[in-house]
């Protein structure tokens, strides 16, 4: 195992700068995620309009894994469709298992490609991802 | 004992590499390695004289049943009970002190009763306590920690009150590796009529732990943090408080005579040991024991001190990290954060390099809350741990800073 497998420059540079940190002021879906094994913990919030991830927020309190995630996964669906968002979702979690996904859509995320050889760090990579499905899927419910 | 260990061979799982480099285990605290006596037993049984135990007429069960039997002796005379009937075989510590929350305390426990534990419990002595608060109407109250991470007997002292029915107290904490005082905290809850619940599960497999001497009401303990197998446990009680336990698992070989709508149950501690136990756990932890006694506790309990103090001085001079707990009198760990790198990414820095430790909460959510960290990490030792793996740990500290930049940020 080589820990700059794990550790890319990427992933470390979003660690010690995340992006879109913070808070929405305003309206917006908000969720807030927790990590029961290990204590990691996210408050994810969206502001969507016309279907369209318009602002992305967080905050939270983890390692670097599962930080620059966060950070990297709101800098990827900023702007999208909330469907494009849920297909970079899928696409990222197959990522972490190991399939094939597509890099297009993945595009910087393909990164955290090294984290499927640390298994332990997975739940790490999956949280904020976690927090964004739980919030689209909440939002549906509630329409 | 320095480098040269003569008790690593006894450990085959020690003998390998991980990630290309010996394997240091230094994760005792969450369970101990097996030496190949404990796992031996357990091939033996099952290759000799497995059978189902207190029911068979043939020989193998009773081959069995003495084999189960001779377990509990041998943890009676091991902790000092006064009866082996004192000693009920569960699945492990928090199997154990669940039954006395159920069977013990939701009996005894009123409204406007007081149970006593402390901010630095493993979930598995809290939430118990929770519950049997919550269903009873009783209050539970936290015994605080002082800054170095002990509890103070004063403040026992002014705690327990005539209302108060139960305290419930670890005598090694897993994470600030403090000793708590057992033994004068008995005193205080039998002075007011409680009685004293001990969490044994990180000191019986490191220190000589005598109930009568502690004359604690209540101990449990794992055998798989003393080198047993998972899946065994013990729940020590007094005879007197156990004829005031009811049993929590109902089924076979815990009952006397069943009838259409009543039952008997059978005597102490076969009340208590519904359903066919964990007989191989048993035989494995009664190999276990005899492997510590076959050494000697005190040589186990020199060398873990002997390990702990070079830990705590070697790890005291990494610039940035932050050791929790005691200075002296400690368990045979050390939880400490490495400033600016979370414990997971240290856990993982040090795992490439073959250093097994843990990372995380530790089970203990108000006491992280307290400490006021996510989470730590912690390396845990035992008897077949040397100087020379501290030495690895804290190279691979210094490594883990550098790779974080520690020094440019
Ligand atoms: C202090 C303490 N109490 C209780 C437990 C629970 O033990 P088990 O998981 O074997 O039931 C542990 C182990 O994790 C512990 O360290």
């Amino acid at each position: 195992m080589q820990l700059d497998e794990l550790y890319r420059e990427v992933i470390m540079d979003h660690y010690m700068h995340p992006r879109n940190q913070g808070q929405i002021e305003g309206d917006a879906l908000s969720i807030d995620l927790k990590n029961p094994t290990c204590g990691d913990e996210i408050t994810l919030q969206l502001h969507v309009e016309d279907g369209v991830v318009q602002d992305v927020r967080f905050k939270g309190a983890g390692c670097s894994i599962s930080m620059a995630s966060a950070s990297m996964m709101t800098e990827a669906v900023r702007g999208k469709s909330v469907e494009e968002a849920m297909k970079i979702s899928d696409e990222f979690r197959k990522l972490m298992k190991g399939e094939e996904a597509n890099e297009e859509l993945l595009d910087d995320l393909e990164a955290l490609s090294g984290v499927c050889r640390f298994p332990a760090r997975i739940k790490c990579a999956t949280l904020a991802w976690n927090a964004l499905d739980k919030t689209v899927k909440n939002s549906e419910k509630g329409e | 004992m320095t480098t040269e260990n003569a008790f690593i061979a006894d450990f085959p799982i020690l003998d390998q590499q991980v990630n290309g480099h010996r394997l240091v285990y230094l994760d005792n605290a969450a369970t101990s390695q097996k030496p190949l006596v404990v796992i031996e037993a357990m091939d033996k049984y099952y290759k000799t004289i497995n059978a189902n135990v207190h029911r068979g007429v043939h020989t193998l069960g009773s081959l069995a049943t003495d084999a189960y039997e001779n377990a509990r002796l041998a943890v009676s005379t091991f902790i000092g009970a006064h009866d082996e009937r004192e000693i009920i075989f569960t699945r492990g510590t928090t199997e154990s002190l669940n039954m006395v929350a159920h069977g013990y305390a939701r009996q005894h426990v009123h409204a406007g009763d007081e149970i006593i534990i402390t901010l630095m419990e493993h979930h598995s002595n809290l939430i118990p306590w929770q519950q049997v608060a919550n269903a009873t109407g009783a209050t539970l109250t936290y015994l605080p920690l002082l800054d170095d991470g002990t509890i103070s007997l004063e403040d026992v002292r002014e705690m327990v009150t005539d209302r108060t029915k139960i305290i419930a107290m670890t005598q090694c904490s897993n994470v600030l590796g403090t000793i708590n005082p057992i033994k004068e905290v008995a005193k205080i809850a039998h002075e007011h009529g409680a009685i004293l619940v001990v969490d044994g599960a990180q000191s019986v497999p490191h220190m000589k732990v005598d109930v009568q001497e502690l004359d604690c009401d209540f101990l449990a303990f794992s055998g798989h943090k003393m080198m047993g197998p998972t899946g065994i446990g013990v729940l020590y009680g007094k005879m007197e408080v156990l004829e005031k336990m009811e049993p929590v698992h109902y089924g076979g070989e815990m009952i006397e005579t069943v009838e259409l709508f009543q039952s008997t149950w059978k005597d102490i501690p076969y009340r208590f040991e519904g359903g066919t136990p964990i007989i191989a756990g048993a035989v494995g932890l009664h190999a276990a024991i005899s492997y510590i006694e076959s050494i000697g506790m005190n040589v186990i309990e020199e060398h873990d001190h002997r390990l702990t103090a070079y830990a705590l001085e070697k790890l005291s001079a990494i610039e940035g990290l932050t050791i929790y707990g005691p200075q002296h009198d400690r368990g045979a760990l050390v939880t400490f954060n490495v400033e600016g790198v979370h414990p997971h990414d240290v856990a993982t820095v040090l795992d490439t390099e073959g250093i097994a430790i843990r990372a995380g909460h530790h089970c203990a959510q108000p006491l992280m809350r307290y400490l006021d960290v996510a989470a730590t990490a912690r390396a845990s030792f035992y008897l077949f741990n040397t100087l020379q793996d501290i030495d690895i740990l804290v190279d691979a500290l210094q490594k883990t800073k550098e790779y974080f930049g520690y020094a440019t940020r």
